[in-house]
């Protein structure tokens, strides 16, 4: 058996440790490239949504380099990407690629559910070497979300450009190779510190931009036309309200982790999404309240065009943005998204935040 | 290169290239326009930005040139060539230059040729807006083609419309549809007039439903870009939104005005000093040329441009790495700070 599985932003390197924890032997697809894409965009339906096309690309590659076995996860509630593993396994039967489906979905009511499904792949492993590799996959998991969340705050601040890119980079190539607990802590703090050491402005008080929305094109920066990395070197103060560990913890493991999970932020949505909408709707209505409640300037939400979830968030943003008093940019991406014309929306939106902050900072005076 | 102004009378020189017109202006200290160039981009950006600084250096001197500032799609190449001391883009430049000429102004519509957008402005301050880079339905180049289809110049097309009793009501979500039904309308029998004033008025709900959506657009409403000098959707415009419209004088080059008005103001905060190069630039030999670099899978498209068989810029590079190899910015201690860290 050969394991392969669609990319999502650092996703690639959590899981691999997983199967190969468990002795499976992994096909990581290559890294997502204009190939990628539009292999995806020649056999996914036109009309489907940018995160299944980047996964058929995925497979297709992946199945190049001899893979047969996808591990995946699935969707609950109203969002087409519920059914997303049956239309891939359709399409890859059709183009005569013979790979067979895991996929991996939220437990309606126990955590036994989920390791049932583990077991299908782990075969004879004994319970207790499958949750020593849980548990590995998910220490690695939390060690690059925090390399990520650096990364994000840091990259405004660099002298030299390029440079917070890099040492995350290295970073995340060394936990990829860490294989202990211990290790990937360690290979955490080493990275963390080497960041704060590069040369860094601290003068500056940089504006600060939160980004909700779906989660496949807030994780995966391919999609998204590297957003944090440009907003960064707009000079801005990124954070993300979802992260990989976050999403595991919630979605796979019931919220049964000690991370932070997004209740309160779903509570926040309430008074104006009362109930959940499929995707991530609720978070990112919910995650621009928290951002303005915390002072940030701004917000960007960001979906997959005709993505469903965020267009009934988009629908109640307006209302957001005027009760709390916080510009609110809400962009749709899919293979037509021209970087030029993102970039253009992105500079104008992080000027208009500037000339608003100068404006309060002396208004205030 | 930083050179002194003329403190006299200076100038400032706004180019804005887009895919479809490069413009430059110049404009006194006051604001007010004393030059406007409008050329077709044609495809060939670069040689435009040299052909509008030739016509410019027939008249001026270098020292009358107070500061430059650069906006549209092609902002960064026209930044490189000219020396710039703002690179903007077009929705800053837009409002900022429609709130000069047009002061209060609370609402911008803004239609060119391959994109439109609306600017909503609150005390002098963009306060939303929204862009529309891919629905073709709702573009200048489309009102060109049914023009060209109609055999109509399109100056006259305006007039037209102004003279519709009944505009017809043409489907205007989809270049492709309002096409077809337009035929289909001509075929029943509907006047010329009634058919340009509804294909007009097709154009507005597509730009107010695209745009608009959930927003509330108050007066004083400025419209601009090329597709402003079209008199019939000047009035779409009016009857949709219940409200005057303003069309400002200078509406075709409102990006490049709004350029030179934020070159004005970076200079005069840095002290009256220019990165400007001088007219020289539009006879020297700039080439552009670019490479896909294979040294990692995002595979860049990085863009570089030659002056005289010397790289002075490069971009398009997501880790830095060509563009760092050029900047001088690159300081010993950052350089060693970084080797150590590896
Ligand atoms: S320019 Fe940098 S980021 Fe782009 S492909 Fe080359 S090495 Fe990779």
């Amino acid at each position: 058996m050969k394991v392969t599985f669609p990319h999502m932003g650092n996703m690639g390197i959590v899981v691999k440790a997983l199967l190969e924890e468990l002795d499976l032997e992994v096909v990581p697809p290559p890294p997502i490239t204009k190939r990628t894409l539009s292999l995806g965009v020649r056999y996914a339906p036109e009309s489907a949504c940018l995160p299944l096309k980047l996964n058929i690309g995925n497979f297709i590659e992946a199945a190049e380099r001899g893979a047969d076995t996808v591990i995946m996860a699935g969707g609950i509630g109203p969002c087409r990407f519920g059914y997303y593993n049956q239309v891939q396994r359709e399409i890859l039967t059709d183009m005569g690629i013979d790979l067979r489906m895991v996929v991996l979905e939220p437990p309606d009511n126990h955590i036994g559910e989920l390791l049932n499904r583990v077991k299908i792949l782990t075969g004879a492993h004994s319970w207790w070497r499958v949750i020593k590799a849980i548990r590995l996959a998910f220490v690695k998991c939390q060690a690059l979300d925090d390399l990520e969340r650096q990364a994000s705050r840091l990259r405004c601040r660099e002298f030299n450009r390029g440079d917070v890119d890099r040492v995350y980079q290295w970073g995340c190539e060394a936990i990829d190779k860490a294989d202990s607990v211990k290790t990937i802590q360690r290979c955490r703090d080493d990275y963390l510190s080497r960041m704060a050491a590069l040369p860094l402005d601290h003068t500056g008080r940089p504006v600060r931009i939160g980004i909700v929305g779906e989660i496949f094109t807030v994780l995966e920066p391919y999609s998204n036309g590297f957003m944090e990395k440009s907003l960064g070197r707009l000079g801005v103060e990124v954070s993300r309200s979802l992260y990989l560990s976050e999403w595991v913890n919630e979605h796979l493991f019931k919220g049964l982790l000690p991370v932070k999970g997004h209740r309160h932020t779903r509570k926040l949505a309430t008074p104006y999404l009362s109930c959940g909408v499929g995707g991530h709707g609720q978070e990112s209505v919910g995650g621009a309240i928290e951002y303005a409640q915390e002072g940030f300037d701004g917000v960007i939400q960001v979906g997959p065009l005709t993505c469903m979830p965020e267009i009934v968030a988009q629908s109640v943003l307006p209302r957001v943005e005027k009760d709390y008093d916080i510009p609110i940019l809400t962009i749709y991406v899919d293979e037509q998204t021209g970087e030029a014309g993102l970039m253009t929306r992105l500079e104008a939106f992080v000027d208009m935040l500037e000339r608003r902050k100068h404006r309060k900072e002396q208004a205030a005076r | 290169m930083i050179r002194e102004r003329d403190n006299q009378n200076p100038l400032y020189l706004g180019v804005d290239v887009g895919s479809v017109s490069t413009n430059l202006v110049l404009l006194d200290e006051r604001g007010e326009v004393r030059e406007a160039h409008y050329l077709r981009t044609q495809g060939r950006p670069l040689e435009m930005i040299q052909k509008g600084l030739a016509d410019l250096a027939r008249r001026y001197r270098d020292e009358q040139i107070g500061g430059v500032g650069a906006t549209g799609s092609a902002r960064t190449l026209a930044s490189v060539i000219l020396g710039a001391d703002v690179v903007k883009n077009e929705i800053t430049t837009h409002a900022v230059a429609a709130g000069q000429l047009v002061p209060g102004v609370r609402t911008i519509l803004e239609i060119g040729g391959q994109d439109s957008k609306l600017i909503l402005l609150r005390d002098g301050v963009v306060s939303d807006f929204a862009m529309n880079t891919v629905c073709a339905a709702g573009t200048g180049s489309f009102l060109d083609q049914q023009a060209a289809r109609l055999q109509l110049p399109i100056e006259e097309f305006g007039g037209l419309a102004e003279r519709a009793d009944h505009p017809v009501r043409i489907a205007g979500r989809c270049s492709v549809f309002a096409e077809s039904d337009m035929i289909h309308k001509q075929q029943m029998g509907h006047a010329l007039p009634d058919i340009i004033a509804g294909l007009c008025e097709a154009l507005v709900r597509n730009f107010l439903n695209n745009l608009g959506k959930g927003k509330a657009l108050e007066g004083p409403i400025v419209f601009q870009g090329g597709v402003a000098a079209n008199a019939g959707m000047k009035r779409a415009f009016e009857k949709a939104l219940g409200h005057p419209v303003v069309v400002p004088e200078h509406h075709k080059v409102m990006g490049a005005v709004g350029a030179a008005l934020l070159a004005r103001e970076t200079v005069q905060r840095a002290g009256g000093l220019t990165r400007f190069k001088g007219f020289a630039m539009a006879s020297e030999d700039v080439r552009a040329g670019s490479w896909e670099c294979g040294d990692c899978p995002n595979l860049c498209e990085v863009i570089e441009i030659v002056e005289s068989e010397r790289p002075i810029a490069r971009w398009g590079d997501r880790c830095g790495k060509w563009e760092n190899s050029l900047a001088a910015i690159q300081t010993e201690r950052a350089a060693e700070a970084l080797a150590e860290l590896h």
